[in-house]
């Protein structure tokens, strides 16, 4: 271990990374089910948990995993799972109950291509949508992603933070490529990470209601044993959070869902933008390719080619206003993905025709390479 | 008179189970057991997945999770895991912990988890009309299985002590002293403990098979249901149609929580 102006300096792997930022964030309550590319998370809060007062339990299923996440947060612990896509996909029942019942909880998917098995060793970038809608019905999520082991670091204490803010699951989505290398880490020093903790209630037990109406649409729910008795369920709840069958409640319940996130989204959303300024293309990237694109916004620079990027660390909220603001400058937008156009559609959608969008889609388990960007910018510019 | 308003959630009541429904009377049961052991209402929390039986934490005043289908007994395994110190009862069905959840009921009884399961046995799937579940007897019809059922039925107890639960025990909802010293006894257990209750559905089960009334549901119960000792002492042939209750399994092993806080002890200080 090095030490970089009094911070500690570590040679981490993305998912060792991800475990480590867990506790900092204050995670103490793992379960998950082994799965390639994502085990080394869950390996590494085995040893660590216990260490801090936490608990780990690989639990005899992806779906169990996720329910006793679930059930942890319950108690007022920060609890994760980790995985990747067949199990991200057994997961989503529990996403959508936790959705519901507004439990915060931090779920990482460290993506492989699909569908099905697919390529459990490789990288790609195959659930940035079902991220958004793999469990059935209305709902807002929360969905990050990170490029390197650093930013996996920041990323996922952020994901905890939210999920504790806005009382929704979090999803931390990064790939092979980020997991598995390994690279520099600085640790931030000591009692320097803001770190959110979920509200507790204000009124005494007799006036408590979980769901209640709050100015900002989150509900503050008492942790279980707290001494606050109330109900949790996955139907359609009142206040009270006993089930409902009353049309207007209902109705109030699933906008509210989805408006807790609208309504804040500007403090969710995070991108990054680079040479933008007199850029006439620009690239949209997120994840691993954003390294790839950065390197190629380098080249078509020294080229000549007045070539800007957009970074998005967060994939949903989606950033569709400052995409249209991208679009409003350039004629064109590339977007590489490791997936077949899942984010360019947003990006279209964002776009509203000021730009037209041109795709690079890798799905053969092969990073997207800086030339394939400069290539496709060549072509479009 | 007992006074069952103490742990009642008064305002959800009507309750949502059909007349002669064993339901209502396990809720009672229950709640003399936790009386009598005196569990405080703000330590204790119950977990139930989907389905008649899991309805029940909507009128009991205590901590309550009412979840997914048949995930009951995995959301309490966090719930327990993370704050032992809360007091944790999951109620669930035949095709909640059995079919669906049968691999979360499994492996809880093979970690030992401190918690208690009541396992309500109906033979059916009730509150979506009476499907054939895992527990439906081989012949008896179902909506799904019109011509009778062709499987064989689980033994749910014999599962979880199979799996290396325990305490296992079994009761009915005609022999309701015996189902409390059952329910007192498997939430006093420290590990997991199971309490199968038979609770015939009468709309979706007995109706379909030549026990339309609730009273035919609760004879067969009163004739069929017997003590352990006693069965164990009847010939093969006259065990045929009885099933036995009481404790099946009581025994001492080391308990999955307990093991982890003192995994915890050693690593401090390393």
């Amino acid at each position: 271990m090095a030490e970089k102006e009094g911070k500690k300096v570590l040679m981490m792997q993305g998912n060792e990374a991800c475990a480590e930022a867990a506790i900092w964030a204050g995670c103490r309550f793992f379960a998950g089910y082994p799965i390639t590319p994502s085990s080394e998370i869950a390996e590494y809060l085995s040893r660590k948990l216990p260490t801090v007062g936490g608990k780990f339990i690989q639990m005899e299923d992806e779906i169990g995993s996720i329910a006793a996440v679930i059930g942890a947060s319950l108690t007022g612990t920060k609890s994760m799972t980790a995985t990747s896509g067949p199990g991200f996909s057994l997961k989503q029942e529990n996403i959508g109950y936790a959705a519901m019942a507004e439990v915060p909880c931090v779920i990482v998917d460290v993506q492989r291509g699909g569908p099905s098995t697919g390529t459990p060793t490789l990288p790609a970038q195959m659930d940035v949508q079902q991220a958004r809608w793999g469990t059935h019905g209305d709902h807002a999520i929360i969905a990050l992603t990170a490029s390197s082991a650093q930013e996996t670091f920041e990323q996922t204490i952020r994901a905890f933070n939210l999920s504790e803010r806005y009382m929704v699951p979090v999803i931390l989505l990064i790939d092979e490529i980020v997991g598995h290398t390994t690279e520099k880490v600085v640790l931030p020093e000591e009692g320097s990470v803001e770190i959110v903790n979920r509200k507790q209630p204000d009124v005494p037990p007799e006036e408590y209601l979980p769901y209640a109406e709050t100015e900002d649409l989150i509900p503050v729910l008492a942790r279980f044993g707290s001494g606050y008795r109330y109900n949790v369920t996955g139907l359609c709840h009142d206040e009270t959070g006993f089930p409902t069958n009353d049309s207007e409640t209902i109705q109030k319940l699933i906008v509210r869902l989805s408006e807790k996130i609208e309504r804040h989204k500007d403090e969710i959303i995070d991108y990054e933008l680079i040479d933008m300024d007199d850029a006439e293309v620009a690239i949209f990237a997120y994840g691993s390719v954003a390294r790839s694109a950065k390197r190629a916004v380098r080249d078509c620079r020294e080229m000549g080619l007045k070539v800007g990027l957009m970074i998005t660390k967060v994939l949903w909220p989606f950033p569709y206003e400052a995409v249209l603001s991208v679009a409003e400058k350039v004629k064109a937008i590339v977007v590489p993905e490791m997936n077949l156009g899942q984010m360019a559609r947003e990006v279209e959608l964002g776009a509203r025709c000021k730009a037209e969008i041109f795709r690079i889609n890798r799905v053969d388990g092969n990073p997207v390479t800086p030339q394939e960007i400069v290539d496709r910018v060549r072509e479009v510019i | 008179m007992f006074d069952y308003l103490e742990y009642i959630r008064k305002r959800n009541f009507p309750h949502i189970w059909c007349s002669g429904c064993g339901d209502g009377i396990v809720l009672k049961t229950l709640i003399r057991a936790m009386k009598k052991l005196n569990i405080s209402k703000d330590e204790a929390v119950m977990v139930s997945g989907i389905g008649c039986s899991s309805r029940t934490p909507g009128y009991i005043d205590i901590n309550t999770l009412h979840t997914t289908h048949g995930r009951a007994i995995a959301f309490a395994t966090g719930v327990k895991l993370a704050n032992p110190s809360l007091k944790v009862i999951v109620v669930t069905g035949d095709g909640d912990a059995t079919a669906i959840g049968g691999n979360h009921y499994i492996h809880a009884a093979r970690r030992n988890i401190d918690m208690t399961v009541l396992l309500y046995n109906n033979y059916i799937y009730g509150m979506t009309g009476g499907q054939v579940s895992p527990t439906t007897p081989k012949g008896d019809k179902a909506s799904t299985a019109p011509y009778g059922s062709l499987e064989q039925p689980f033994n749910i107890s014999g599962l979880a002590s199979a799996a290396g639960a325990s305490f296992v025990a079994r009761g009915d909802v005609y022999h309701v002293q015996q189902l409390e010293k059952l329910i007192v006894k498997a939430l006093e257990k420290k590990g997991f403990s199971l309490v199968e209750i038979l609770s015939p559905c009468p709309t979706a089960y007995g109706r379909r098979n030549r026990m339309a009334h609730p009273v035919d549901l609760m004879k067969w119960l009163r004739d069929n249901a017997i003590p352990k000792s006693r069965f164990d002492k009847l010939s093969e042939e006259e065990k045929k149609g009885k099933v036995p209750t009481g404790v099946l399994i009581d025994i001492e092993k080391p308990e999955f929580i307990s093991e982890y806080e003192k995994l915890i002890e050693t690593l401090k200080g390393k």
